[in-house]
C-alpha cells in the first residue's frame, strides 16, 4: 500500500518521461484558462474589495451573448465588438443598481449580494439566448501534432498564447496608461485615492468592464473547447482554489497560482487517481490550496496583513 | 405597543440572565409554540411538505451556520457538506443498528458531522474571511467525492442513493415512505424547537460571548483570556452538529431518499443566503431568512398561473431565479443587516408608537 502510494507513481513517471512531460504540458494549457478566470476575480478582488461569485457567470454570460449574435449571422468581429459592448454596459448596470447602493458594507454582504447578481445573470442569458449547448467555433484548427514524442493540440497551445498576450495587454495597460495608474492606486488605498481625486465609481465601472472582457476571453476558450453551456459557469468553483494559492490581490498570483493547480490536479489524477478510484481532479485542487495556506495563510504573492489592536 | 415592558423589575442575576427575560414575550414564545404544535389539525399535505417541513430544517441548518458566522464570525460555505454527513450517517447507522431509536441515531449522526466540521474547522486557526470560505469549499467537494466513491457508506447500493427505511418512535411511524406528513412534521417541529432553545439558551453564556468576543476582535479576545483555537473549533464542532441534524431530517422526515446532489454548494449558498438576509448573529434570525428563502421560490412558481399568465416551463424557470437574484440584491441594498434588524427597529418604533418624541 505504502509502496503503491509513495514510489510507484514517481517509478511511473520515471519509466515514461515523453509521457508525463505530456501530462505536464495539458496541466499547464488548463492552468492558463484556470488563471483567465482567477484573474476576473483578482481584478475585481483588489479594486473594489468584492469577492465577485459572479465571475464564472459573467463568463458564461459573455460567451452566450457571442454565440447568440454569432448565431443570428452577425460577422464574428461584429460580434465581438458587440459582446464587449455589452460587458461594459453590463459594468455599469452593476456599479448603478447594486455598489453604488452597497458601499461601505460588509465584504460578506457584497459577495451575498454577487450571488444574487449570478442568479440575475444566468437567468438573463438564459432566457435572451436560450439553455441549449451550443458549440462555438472560432475558426481555431483542433488538430494534433507530435514534438519529440510529446502529442501536442494546437488549440491548447492557441489558447495558452491568446492568454499570455492577454496578461501582457494587461501588464501594459496597468503600467503605463494614465487609468491603470488610477486603477493601482484604487487598488492601494481607496481614501488616498479618493483624495487625490481619483473617482471611485468610474474606475469601478472600468475594473468591472475589464473583468467582463477577461471572462469574454476565457468564455471563448472554455467555449470552443466544450461548448458554450450552463456548466461554463462552474469553472469559477475551480478558480477558487488558484485564487487562496495566489493570493486574492495578485495578479501574478492568479497565473502562477493557475499553471500549479492546472499541472498538479492532473499529476494527481493520473498517477494517484485510480488508487482511490479516480475523479480526485474535482476536490484535489482544494486539499492542495489548503495545505498550502496551513503554511502560508496570504498565498504567495497576497498582501501580509498586519493587524493592530 | 401592544405591551410595555415597564415595571417588570429584575432582582437577581438569574432574573436578568434568562433567556426571555420580559414577560410578554414568554407568553408570545409559548403561544407560538403552541400554535406550531397544533397546525397539523388544520393544514393540508402539500402545506406540511412543502412549507413547513422544510421551512423548519432549513431555519435549523441556518442557526447552525449563523451560530458559526455570526456569532463566531467565521466565514465558511461548507454547510451542505455537514448536512450531507449528518444525512449520510443516520442512514449507515440506523441500517447497521436498527433496533436504536432513531432519535439517538440523529443525535449520533450529528456528533459524526460535528467531528467533521471540527477537522474541517482546522484552517480557521491560521486563515479568515474569504480565505477560510474557500477553505471549507474543500469539504464540499471532498466528502461528495467520499459519498459517491466509497460503498460502504450507501450499503454498496449500485444507485449510491439512500432511501429512509421505516422507524418508529414510541410505537408510531415516523420515517419512511408510509410516515405520514403531521407525524413529520410533529418530530421536526420538536427538534427544532428544542435545538434552537438550546442554541439561544448557548449564546448567552459563556461559550457564546466568548464567540462574540472572538467575532468582534480575535487578538482582543486573546488577550483578555479566551483561547482561541478552542473557541473557533468548538463553533465549528456545535454549528457543524445542528447542520447535521439538519441533514438528517432532509433525509429522513422530508425527502425521503437522497443522493449527493441533494447537498451539493446551491445548499450552502441557501443556507448562508438565509443566515445574511435574515440577519447575521440572531436566532430569530435564521427563523425568518429561511422563512424567506424556502418560500419565496414558491410563490414566484405559483403567481403567474395565479394571474393567467402561461408560459413555457424553462422560460419561467429562468424568469423564476432572476427574480429571486434580484430580490436577494434588493434586500440587502434596503436592509443589509437583515430581516431582524427590521424586525428590532419595528418593535422599537411601536414602543413609542401613539406619541413618539
Amino acid at each position: 500500500m505504502l509502496f503503491d502510494i509513495f514510489i510507484a507513481p514517481f517509478l511511473d513517471m520515471v519509466d515514461s518521461p515523453a509521457f508525463f512531460v505530456e501530462v505536464v504540458i495539458v496541466g499547464l494549457l488548463t492552468g492558463v484558462m484556470y488563471s483567465l478566470v482567477a484573474l476576473g476575480f483578482v481584478l475585481i478582488f483588489k479594486a473594489s474589495g468584492v469577492f465577485n461569485f459572479a465571475q464564472g457567470v459573467m463568463v458564461l454570460f459573455a460567451a452566450l451573448t457571442l454565440v447568440g449574435l454569432m448565431e443570428h449571422s452577425v460577422p464574428i468581429w461584429l460580434a465581438l465588438v458587440l459582446t464587449v459592448a455589452v460587458m461594459v454596459v453590463l459594468a455599469y448596470m452593476v456599479e448603478w443598481l447594486m455598489l453604488r447602493r452597497l458601499v461601505n458594507q460588509e465584504g460578506i454582504v457584497l459577495f451575498m449580494a454577487t450571488i444574487g447578481l449570478s442568479f440575475v445573470l444566468q437567468g438573463l442569458g438564459e432566457t435572451v439566448w436560450g439553455s441549449n449547448v451550443k458549440p462555438l467555433d472560432i475558426g481555431i484548427p483542433d488538430a494534433s501534432f507530435e514534438i519529440y514524442g510529446v502529442l501536442l493540440n494546437e488549440f491548447d497551445i492557441f489558447a495558452a498564447a491568446s492568454g499570455a498576450i492577454l496578461v501582457a495587454v494587461l501588464a501594459v495597460f496597468f503600467h503605463y496608461t494614465r487609468i491603470g495608474r488610477a486603477l493601482r492606486a484604487v487598488a492601494d488605498d481607496h481614501q488616498a485615492a479618493l483624495s487625490v481625486g481619483i473617482p471611485l465609481k468610474t474606475i469601478w465601472v472600468i475594473v468591472w468592464a475589464v473583468a467582463g472582457i477577461v471572462g469574454l476571453v476565457a468564455g471563448i476558450m472554455w467555449g470552443a473547447k466544450s461548448g458554450v453551456q450552463f456548466s461554463l459557469s462552474l469553472i469559477a468553483l475551480k478558480a477558487l482554489p488558484v485564487l487562496i494559492l495566489g493570493g486574492f490581490t495578485s495578479v501574478p498570483g492568479a497565473i502562477v497560482g493557475g499553471l500549479i493547480i492546472g499541472v498538479g490536479e492532473k499529476i494527481a489524477e493520473i498517477y494517484w487517481g485510480p488508487l482511490v478510484g479516480g475523479a480526485i481532479e474535482n476536490w484535489f485542487a482544494y486539499v492542495l490550496a489548503l495545505v498550502f495556506l496551513l503554511f502560508r495563510p496570504q498565498g504567495l504573492f497576497g498582501e501580509k496583513i498586519i493587524e493592530r489592536v | 405597543m401592544l405591551y410595555r415592558e415597564a415595571g417588570q423589575f429584575k432582582t437577581s442575576y438569574t432574573a436578568d440572565q434568562t433567556v426571555f427575560p420580559i414577560l410578554q414575550d414568554r407568553w408570545c414564545m409559548a403561544a407560538i409554540i403552541a400554535v406550531a404544535f397544533s397546525v397539523p389539525l388544520f393544514s393540508s399535505e402539500y402545506m406540511l411538505q412543502a412549507v413547513l417541513i422544510p421551512f423548519l430544517i432549513y431555519a435549523l441548518a441556518a442557526i447552525g451556520l449563523n451560530l458559526l458566522t455570526g456569532y463566531c464570525g467565521q466565514l465558511s460555505l461548507g454547510t451542505g457538506a455537514f448536512m450531507m454527513v449528518g444525512g449520510y450517517m443516520t442512514y449507515k447507522l440506523t441500517t447497521s443498528f436498527p433496533e436504536v431509536n432513531i432519535l439517538i441515531v440523529f443525535m449520533l449522526a450529528g456528533l459524526c458531522s460535528a467531528f467533521v466540521g471540527l477537522i474541517f474547522g482546522i484552517p480557521s486557526l491560521r486563515i479568515k474571511g474569504f480565505y477560510l470560505a474557500v477553505a471549507t469549499l474543500a469539504a464540499q467537494f471532498f466528502l461528495s467525492w467520499l459519498f459517491n466513491k466509497v460503498g460502504w457508506f450507501v450499503n454498496y447500493s449500485p444507485s449510491g442513493s439512500i432511501t429512509a427505511p421505516p422507524r418508529e418512535l414510541f410505537g408510531i411511524l415516523v420515517t419512511g415512505p408510509r410516515a405520514s406528513a403531521e407525524v413529520r412534521y410533529l418530530m421536526v417541529l420538536s427538534i427544532v424547537v428544542v435545538m434552537a432553545l438550546a442554541a439561544k439558551n448557548l449564546i448567552r453564556g459563556r461559550v457564546g460571548r466568548s464567540w462574540m468576543a472572538i467575532r468582534d476582535m480575535d487578538i482582543a479576545a486573546e488577550i483578555i483570556g479566551i483561547r482561541p483555537v478552542q473557541t473557533k473549533l468548538l463553533a465549528f464542532t456545535i454549528s457543524s452538529f445542528y447542520c447535521g441534524v439538519a441533514g438528517a431530517m432532509v433525509v429522513f422526515l422530508w425527502l425521503g431518499s437522497a443522493e449527493t446532489e441533494a447537498f451539493d454548494i446551491n445548499q450552502s449558498f441557501l443556507v448562508l443566503f438565509m443566515v445574511i438576509i435574515g440577519g447575521l448573529g440572531s436566532i430569530l434570525g435564521s427563523f425568518l431568512g429561511a422563512a424567506f428563502i424556502t418560500v419565496t421560490p414558491i410563490i414566484l412558481t405559483n403567481a403567474p398561473p395565479m394571474f393567467g399568465i402561461h408560459m413555457a416551463i424553462d422560460l419561467q424557470k429562468h424568469i423564476e431565479i432572476m427574480l429571486f437574484g434580484s430580490l436577494i440584491v434588493f434586500f440587502l441594498i434596503v436592509e443589509p443587516k437583515g430581516l431582524a434588524r427590521l424586525w428590532q427597529i419595528t418593535k422599537e418604533k411601536l414602543r413609542l408608537w401613539p406619541f413618539p418624541y
